[in-house]
Order: C-alpha cells, then structure tokens, then sequence
C-alpha cells in the first residue's frame, strides 16, 4: 500500500486497499458525529479530485464514527442562509459534488452502519451500491420534512427509481427511518448484513458488482407513469392533509408538486429541487422548526450535567401512570420493580407492558428479554436495590408522606428519589424525609409511551447535583427534561389549565366544541381544546382546575362540575363535551358561534400565552427557550410557531397586550396582561432571542 | 449407593431461602407459561430478596424433566434471564420425579465439598407444554418426501401416506409409562394398593384431607413462599389453581378408575394432578453465609437414593427413607415433619403401610423387624401433589422448601423430604432448622 498520509484532510480519510479500492473514511474531528458541513463539503470534493488521480478499482464510503455513517447536513448552517437565491447557490454546490461521485467511472459502494439520514442518505443515493449493517442502530431516512423543507441533495431525484415511486413518496413525506433489514426490502441498500460481513460485502461488491438487490415491483414503477402521477399525487395530499395544514407545513405539498411535474426530467427535477428547498427554508416554518430542533438539543443538553447511569428503577404505585412509565423504562433497558399493594393491582401494569413491547419490540424473544426485565414487586423487595425510585401512588399528601418515611431508610445511599406528583408541593412531600434534598419530581405526561417531556421538578431544598440525576435519567429512557420549579401545575399544565378553562367558559357561553376545536387546530394545535379535555378526562380536569385555581386564583366554569357530576367524564365514559362512537367524537356537520372564531382563537391563545408569561415573570423555568421547549414537547404546541414566547416576540408584545385589552372589555374577566409582560419592553424587543441559533452540538 | 455412608461429609450446607411459583393445573392446552418462564418468576422474586447480585452466584442447577425444544440445557436459560451475567455457570439435572430433589442434592454436594459457596437451584416444570409427537412411521413418511425430488417420485411418496400416520403421540403420556415393564404410572399405583390393601375410600379420605389441608393452609397464610405469577393478558395466579375447596368423598366417588378400567381405585381425583410450576431455592455455604450475612432457613444434612422394581415404583420413599432415618440414628418420632410426595394417594398410603409391613420390612427393606407407624399428623400437613399439583421437575424442590417452612413455622427440628420415582427409584432428603 502507498503511503496516502499526504491523501487525508482534517476531516476525511482517503486510502487505497491491497485490491486497489479506494476507502474514503468520514471521521470529523472536531465531533462525535458525522454531518455535511460546507467544510466537510469542500474537503471531500479534494478527495474526490484525488481519487481521480488514484485511479482505484473501486471507491468505498464510510464513516470511521461508532455513532454511524453521516446524520445528515449541518443544520446550524441553514440559519445563516438568509435568501433563496444564497440557499439556491448553497444546494447547487452540493448537487455538483453529488453528482461528481456519480459520475465516477469506477463502481461506488456506501458502507452504512448506524445512523444514515439526510444528505448522508443522499450521499449513499449518489453510489452505485449501498450496503448497511445489519443492527438495530441502523437507521436509514430522509427525515427533512421535520424541518419544514424536503430532501435537497437529489434525495428526491434518485430514491424514487431505486426503491420505487410510493415507497419514496412515504420515506419522503413521513420522514420516517428504516433498519437495515428493512432498507434491503425495498432495495434501498443492496444488502443487510452483519457487523462482521460489512466490510467484505462493501469490497465485494465494488470488486465484481454483483449484488441481489430487490426491484421495484410494477406498481411501485407505474404509479411515476407520467399518466399515473397526477392521480397518485392528489392520492398522498389528501393523505398529507389529514396529518398537516398546507399553510402550516407546505413542504410536503412542495415535494409532492416537484415529483409530479418532474419525475421524468432529472435534470430539471434537480434544478427545481434547489429552488423548491431554496423556497422552503427561507419561510417562518422551517426556521421554527429548525428552531425546534435546536430546543430539542437543548434539552438534551440538560440530561448532559451529570452522568449518572440507572440501572435498577423501582416504581410504586402501579395505576395507569407508574404502569406506564415501568412499562416504558424496562422497554428502555432498564430493570424495573412495579410495587403496589396487592398483585392484582399490578397485573393490568403488566398486561399494558406486554401490548406495548408487542407493539414495539414484535419479536419475540426482544419482547421476552423486556418483559423479564419488568418484576412485578408487590412486598417492594427491590427498594433497596433499585438507583431510581418513583413514586406515582394517588395524590394525598398524607399517603406519600408516610411511604416516603417507610422508603428513605431503606434506600441504597446514592439512590434518587422521585415522585410523580402532579399538585402537591415538593417542600411539604420532603418534610417527611431525613434529606428532603434528594427529592426531585418527575412529572410525566400521558400516555407515557408518547409524550417526550418530562418536567423535572426541583424544591428550594432540592440539591441540585440531584436535579442534574434526574435529567440524565430522563435522557437515559429517551425522553426530554425540563427543569421546573416546584410551583403549582409546575410549566406544562398550569399553562394549559386557563386555555382549557377558557374554552370550556366558550362552552358555557354556548360555542359548539367543534368550533372552539376548530380554531385551535386552525391555529397549530395538534389537537383542539375540549377533545383534548375529553381525552385527559373530565374529572382530571376539573381536580387539576381546583388545585391550580386555589393557588393561582382563577374561575373553574360551573359547567365543567355540572358534567363531572353527570358522570360526563370525556372519552372513558363515552360522553363529556363530545358524545363518542367507538372511541372517536361524533361532531356536529354544520355547527355555528354567536362569538367570531378570530375571538375564540385569540381569547384560547391569549389565556395560554399570558399564563406563560406569568410562568416566566416566576420563574418557573430558567429562560424562555426552555419555557417554548416545554410547551412544543409537553402539548405540542404549534411547531411550526416555534413556541408561544417565540411567537410574541413575532407578533411583538404590544399587539398582543393590545389584543387582550380589547378582549378584557369585551369579555370582561381572565384578559387583563399580567405584570410579566414588562420584560418584552424593558430590554428592546428579542434580546433573549437567538440563543438557540448558536450551534449546540 | 451404601447404605451405611451419609452424602456430605465435607462442608455444611445452608439453604438461605426459597420460593415457588403457584402450580397451574393443565386444563388442555399449553398453559401461560413455559418451564423457563417459571423457574424465572419463582427465581427472581427469590434474588430480589438476596443481598448479594445475581453474578456472585458460583453455579445455577435447576431439575427438569421435559425442557421446551427451544430450552435444552433449561438451567442456563433460566440463569441468563434471572440476569447471572455470562459468566456463570449452570446445568440441567434430571432424575424423573425426583428432578427438583436431585437439584437440591448435586447443589449440596457442591457446597460439601467447596467447589461453590453460593449456588441458585430448584426444579421447574410446564407439563401442560409436553409436546405432541410424530409417530415413527409419519417420520419415516417425512424422511422419503424430504428425498423425494422429481414430480413423479413426489407423486409415489405421496400416494403412500396413511390417515394413520397423523396420529400424534402424546409426550406427556410416554413420560409417564413406564418403558421397562409397560406399566403407566397410575398402574404401578394400583399394583402396590392390591399389595396393601389399601381401599378407594382411604384413598379418596386422603385426598380430600390433601385439599383441606392445602386450603387452610392459604387461608391462614402459611404459604408464605408461594409467590404470585402474572401472565401477558393481566391475570394474576395468586394461588395453586388445582386447589378444591368443595372436595368430598361424595364427589371423588363419582370419578371414574383413571389407569386400570373400569375396575380400578385410582382416578384422577386421588392422584397428583398434572400442573405447571418451580421452585427455587438458594444454597450457601457457611462463607458465604457470613460473607453476605445471609439468614439461614435451616441445613441440608443428608441425601440417600434407591431402586426398586419399576412396577413397585410408588413404594420408592420407604426405600430411600429407610437407610436415611438410620444412618442418621433418627427414628419416626424424631422426624417432626414429612413430606411424602403424593404421587398417588394410594402410593403413600402403602409406604405408610409398607413400614408397618413385618413381611416387607424383613423380606424387601432387609430390616430385623418392622419401622412403625408414622404420624400422619405430621404428614404433608399443608397438602400434597393431589391438592398442589405435581410438575414432575419441580415437586422434590418444593417439598424440601415446604417442609424447612414448616419446621420455621412450628419451631420444630428435623424433617424428611422423599418422593417415588417413576422407572423404580425413591429419593428422600433430611433436613433440619439451625439453633438460633
């Protein structure tokens, strides 16, 4: 072998095997993982100038990352793309480079393990072959529809021929990621194997070009007919729509377009494909949902302060919530003990666990190893084993008091102790310990499998290296934590409760749910407000209402205890604002408002965002990126906005006090701005804005 | 096997603690849990109460008889998934009935002898997953097909089949005749009832007294080591579901002659019942008992194994009781509790009177004259394998278990665990609580 040390740039490894293959190793140094940006760019464009002169047999991509292949382009880089036509030239520059790879006279083989997403599949898109390791880390996708754009580096051009025009379309439009297994089916890669096999498949292939790799059945290549594809198209945005509003998220509808009217041009279709992604990352969507990505990174980044590693988690109370979140711990590797006070009441707790590891997992023997992991634990043995306990027994301060006496004597020293509490204050839960400052909250959401956040709740008393535990722990079971204060409804509910409150007080003033719902959704909310009570039942509701209002003040609507005691419970009884068939809410064809829905929206949104300032002037959360982060991961608030604070700072301040005075004398009550609103004018507009535009890696 | 020679003559053996799994009575079809499934239930409630992990056990030996296809070596599957971690070692043992007994014994010897201080063993059987089998002319049919390779010669094999051959074998029902002398175990049963004259109301009487016991037992929460088990679909099996509170004369009465038809004496209701379940235990030696300051159930003191004539099988306790009691210098009434599996009511109550027998005692035990009468009193006081169940692989490791729990309860000293084993075999352990 030569030596090629002069071949290598900072970030890319070039060397040529005893075949005469040439290795072209991704390995950055800087990170732990791989992603296209303009330097890596650059660099490999050198590269690819030297293969030139190597004159190889062959050419292999990998990357030299445990983490994977390459996640994808450098997404920090998107913000700073300030026009189309700057985006435009940017997404050109990487076509060319795509295409040079292409174009190469010597077979090209992408070695893929882990994760393959974005323009690192686009990169695999533009070789010959493309063999993946055959691992559940291994996850191959285009999941640019997440930020508002679509795939942009030919992604769009080359994967329909080569997997098929529907099973494109739904990799394209869901965003979703396939295991390797599943990538050899469709013919995405040309083989799956294992660890031990990859490196001989990738030289083999490049070496003979022979592979079995799976065609697109005839369907798959006649629905791009040019004939077919008008029809396929209104087919999938019918589809598209049920899931997202083109005026919310035109990406899909953008990337539907460009098939249709281009499929058969690739040239053109590259071309259009630069200017639709040129188009699309310079709207408000992507550069919220970009932003989102980042308040994702962030939270992330609060799991990062202290490494604490679980291995043992002990649950007390074995009801829908501690079931839920045993059954999801063990699901995450994790042994778990599920105590409660007899073992038919944890049985359901189990019987849930086995549907969702079904539901996940498929296989049985992976279903098997988590079930194992789960012990039913009813005489709590495990107490003193287990490094994380959670207490999620029913809200009465008394109950938890004395389980927490019971529990802290015999708790292995270093272990963290959790509660699940919803309401009751942290301060007077840890007067029954020894040391109250190593009780933290972990509120999670319902149904546990779904929600991201968990809201990790800290005391005055709280030590925060404690706080720091529980955040890794969060992060350890993949979900999102949110550091909160110990305050009533802490940030999540207590912002929801005025806005499900207000929409019940529309009720009350005799709006069809349907419209109220319908405002709602039209402004971005995954879901309206009086479903989404239905859906957390109504007697929950109303016992959150009661606790928040007595601390926070406030009106609970009468009618909100009017259907609470007419056994109107919401969507487990069959009945509350909607009445239900089969599970879904039947809604009236023709409903019609006394009130304008422009009324009813802003009356939903400006309770929820005076709440929210209220949260922040309290300090409930730290900033206000984590406040958005909170909102967007805990209820979905409309991503695409990019979080309510972020959406003042669009909307800017003034108009929306103004807003809500008018609404103040119309309505009377519940409008008036709180103090908090200040901040927006202390300090000039958006000074605590861009902090999620830095790069945080 | 001499027997004038006790089985450990090294290191004590303590049993630290144990625990069972309720036993599910077959109703059919393959219960909710395999055989590893239980061993694991029954296995990690035990490990949860340790305080040592799950890896610092020296060894895992587990009795089954029947093992699913996809658990051979049944033992390392069950050690891997109670999380032993890839380094510890375990093995499969399998003496029939007496599977669980057996465990127990090669654990003992283990720790007598210091190759381990710390071993997790017990018994474990899913006889309701005894697989169907092919009957050898199906597989010599399947043989010719698999060869068969043209279209014409596929025609011919085929053309060969025979209703017949799709008859399955039932597994379960091989396992419990015996192959030497032909006899299924319910007839062995009956034999050594015509031996002794035992009638089918004494049989029927002892199976009721089984359920009562059993029953009272549960009901002033004396089965402490039973341990609850949960199924994928939200059940929960608190309790050993062949339990028969209404259990009468009037009723076992009714029942049909089970093996020898229709002028038989066993049935169904006098017999053990066909069930799924496990015990586990953890033995220790002394170090490790003062290493991980473990409490202590009580000891394993002695074991002793015999044969007999396959078709006398149910008399195997006497034979393994006998040289036990006496090496030991322990009479009948120094034994404050027995635990005689009840394979068949009939079969115990011909070992009670095989012992009061001048005849059997001088001609078949060798003895100079008779052993005496045993206290049933003190016999499976909480039920037997008629009202429990009898999960072949697991039954030795539950007697043992139940009668060191008996011995705590009572404050009483020594006790006898023993079992018949089919193909003509007795099993018997003694056993007895430490001074605090």
């Amino acid at each position: 072998m030569n030596d090629m040390s002069d071949t290598n740039t900072a970030n890319i490894k070039l060397e040529k095997d005893d075949c005469g293959l040439a290795w072209v190793s991704f390995d950055l140094s800087d990170k732990a993982t791989n992603v296209l940006s303009s330097i890596v760019l650059d660099e490999l464009s050198t590269i690819i100038d030297q293969i030139e002169q190597m004159k190889p047999v062959g050419v292999i991509l990998c990357s030299a990352k445990k983490s994977g292949f390459i996640a994808g382009a450098d997404v920090s880089e998107f913000t700073t793309l300030s026009s189309v036509d700057e985006a435009y030239e940017y997404i050109r520059k990487v076509h060319t480079l795509f295409n040079r790879i292409e174009s190469l006279p010597w077979p090209t083989v992408c070695m893929i393990h882990g994760f393959c997403l974005g323009g690192g599949t686009e990169m695999a898109l533009a070789c010959d072959y493309r063999v993946a390791e055959d691992d559940d880390a291994t996850r191959i996708g285009l999941p640019e529809v997440r930020l508002g754009i679509h795939p942009g580096y030919g992604g769009s051009v080359r994967l329909p021929p080569l997997v098929g025009h529907l099973n494109a379309l739904d990799m394209m439009l869901t965003g979703r990621s396939l295991r390797a297994r599943a990538a050899a089916r469709i013919g995405l890669v040309d083989a799956a194997v294992p660890r031990r096999q990859l490196q001989k498949a990738a030289q083999q292939i490049a070496l003979t070009g022979k592979t079995r790799r799976k065609k697109p059945g005839l369907i798959q290549r006649l629905s791009g007919h040019s004939l077919a594809r008008p029809l396929v198209a209104r087919i999938m945005k019918q589809q598209v729509r049920k899931k997202a509003n083109p005026d919310h998220y035109p990406a899909p509808y953008a990337l539907i377009d460009l098939w249709q009217n281009d499929m058969d041009r690739p040239e053109v279709m590259m071309d259009n494909e630069a200017h639709s992604v040129a188009r699309l990352i310079n709207t408000d969507t992507a550069r919220n949902l970009i932003r989102v990505f980042f308040l994702q990174t962030r939270l992330k980044d609060l799991g990062r302060a202290s490494d604490f590693k679980a291995q043992h988690v002990h649950i007390i109370g074995a009801g829908v919530m501690g079931g839920d979140i045993a059954s999801w711990c063990a699901l995450q590797g994790l042994n778990v003990s599920l105590q409660d006070q007899s073992p038919e009441r944890i049985a359901p707790a189990i019987a849930r666990a086995a549907g969702l590891f079904r539901k996940r997992l498929k296989k049985p023997r992976p279903i098997q190893v988590a079930m194992d992991r789960l012990m039913p634990d009813p005489q709590g043995h495990a107490v003193g084993q287990a490094d994380v306990i959670i207490e999620a027994i029913f809200e009465d301060l008394e109950a938890k008091r004395s389980l927490f006496k019971e529990l802290e004597p015999r708790m292995k020293p270093g272990a963290l102790l959790a509660t699940n509490t919803s309401s009751i204050p942290l301060e007077e839960l840890g007067v029954a310990l020894q040391q109250p400052e190593r009780l933290v909250g972990l509120h999670f959401f319902n149904p546990v499998a779904k929600m991201q956040l968990v809201e990790v709740v800290h005391s005055k008393a709280t030590d925060q290296e404690r706080v720091n535990q529980a955040a890794a722990f969060t992060r350890q079971i993949g979900r999102l934590p949110l550091n909160v204060s110990s305050s009533p409804g802490f940030l999540v509910n207590r912002i929801l409760m005025p806005y499900l409150l207000e929409a019940v007080s529309l009720i009350e003033a005799g709006v069809p749910a349907e419209i109220i719902d319908q405002a709602a959704m039209d402004f971005g909310m995954p879901m309206g407000p009086i479903e989404l009570s239905d859906t957390v039942g109504l007697d929950i509701c109303l016992s959150v209402a009661q606790i928040l209002s007595a601390h926070l003040g406030g009106q609970v609507p009468d009618i909100l205890q009017d259907e609470v005691s007419a056994g109107h419970l919401g969507r487990k009884s069959g009945r509350g604002f909607y009445r239900y068939h089969k599970g879904k809410p039947v809604r009236k064809k023709k409903p019609v408002s006394s009130i304008s829905v422009t009324d009813i929206q802003d009356r939903l949104i400006l309770r929820y965002l005076n709440e929210a300032v209220r949260c922040l002037n309290e300090s409930v959360v730290s900033e206000e990126d984590l406040l958005d982060a909170g909102m967007i991961f805990g209820t979905g608030f409309a991503p695409f906005k990019g979080g309510p604070i972020n959406y003042i700072h669009d909307k800017t301040a003034d108009a929306l006090e103004q807003r809500m005075n008018v609404l103040q004398d119309h309505y009377q009550n519940n409008f008036e701005p709180d103090a908090g609103w200040q901040r927006f004018h202390d300090t000039g507009e958006n000074n605590d804005q861009g902090q999620t535009d830095k790069q945080t890696e | 096997m001499p027997a004038n020679q006790k089985a450990y003559t090294g290191r004590a053996v303590y049993v630290v603690d144990g625990c069972r799994t309720p036993f599910l009575k077959a109703d059919g079809q393959p219960g909710p849990f395999s055989a590893s499934d239980l061993a694991h239930s029954a296995g990690r409630t035990l490990l949860t109460r340790m305080p040592f992990s799950a890896n610092t056990i020296d060894e895992v030996i587990v009795g089954c008889v029947m093992p699913g296809p996809n658990e051979v070596n049944i033992a390392r599957i069950i050690a891997l998934r109670l999380g032993c971690g890839d380094m510890v070692p375990a093995w499969t043992v399998q003496r029939n009935c007496a599977s669980g007994l057996q465990a127990l014994d090669c654990a003992a010897q283990h720790i007598s002898s210091g190759v381990s201080d710390l071993v997790l063993t017990g018994g474990t059987e899913a006889m309701s997953h005894a697989p169907l089998l092919f009957r050898e002319s199906m597989v010599r049919w399947l043989g010719s097909w698999y060869k068969a390779r043209s279209f014409g010669q596929r025609m011919q094999v085929l053309s060969r089949i025979r209703p017949g051959y799709f008859a399955p074998i039932i597994g379960l029902l091989k396992g419990l005749t015996d192959p030497i002398v032909g006899l299924s175990m319910g007839q062995t049963a009956e034999n050594i009832a015509y031996r002794f004259d035992v009638s089918r109301e004494q049989m029927d009487a002892f199976a009721v007294r089984s359920h009562t016991r059993l029953a009272d037992a549960y009901d002033q929460d004396q089965m402490r080591e039973v341990d609850a088990l949960y199924d994928r679909k939200g059940n929960v099996y608190s309790q050993d579901t062949g339990l028969r509170r209404d259990s009468s004369m009037e009723k076992l009465a009714r029942l049909k002659p089970a093996f020898d038809k229709p002028y038989g004496n066993v049935t169904a209701g006098n017999s053990a019942q066909i069930t799924d379940g496990a015990a586990m235990l953890i033995l220790a030696s002394e170090q490790a008992v003062e290493q991980y300051q473990l409490p202590v159930l009580g000891r394993i003191v002695d074991c002793h194994w015999a044969g007999l004539d396959p078709s006398q099988m149910g008399l195997g306790p006497v034979h393994a009781m006998t040289p036990l009691l006496q090496r030991n210098e322990t009479g009948l009434d120094d034994i404050d509790n027995w635990e005689i599996n009840e394979a068949f009511a009939a079969q115990v109550l011909a070992c009670i009177a095989a012992w009061q027998d001048d005849d059997y005692c001088k001609k078949d035990l060798g003895l100079d004259a008779v052993i005496g009468e045993l206290d049933q009193s003190r016999l499976n006081v909480d039920g037997g394998g008629i009202s429990i169940g009898h999960p072949v692989g697991a039954s030795g490791a539950r007697i043992a278990l139940h009668s060191l729990k008996v011995l705590e309860r009572t404050g009483a000293k020594r006790g006898i665990a023993s079992l018949c084993i089919g193909g003509g075999q007795g099993g018997a352990m003694l056993l007895e609580r430490m001074e605090s």
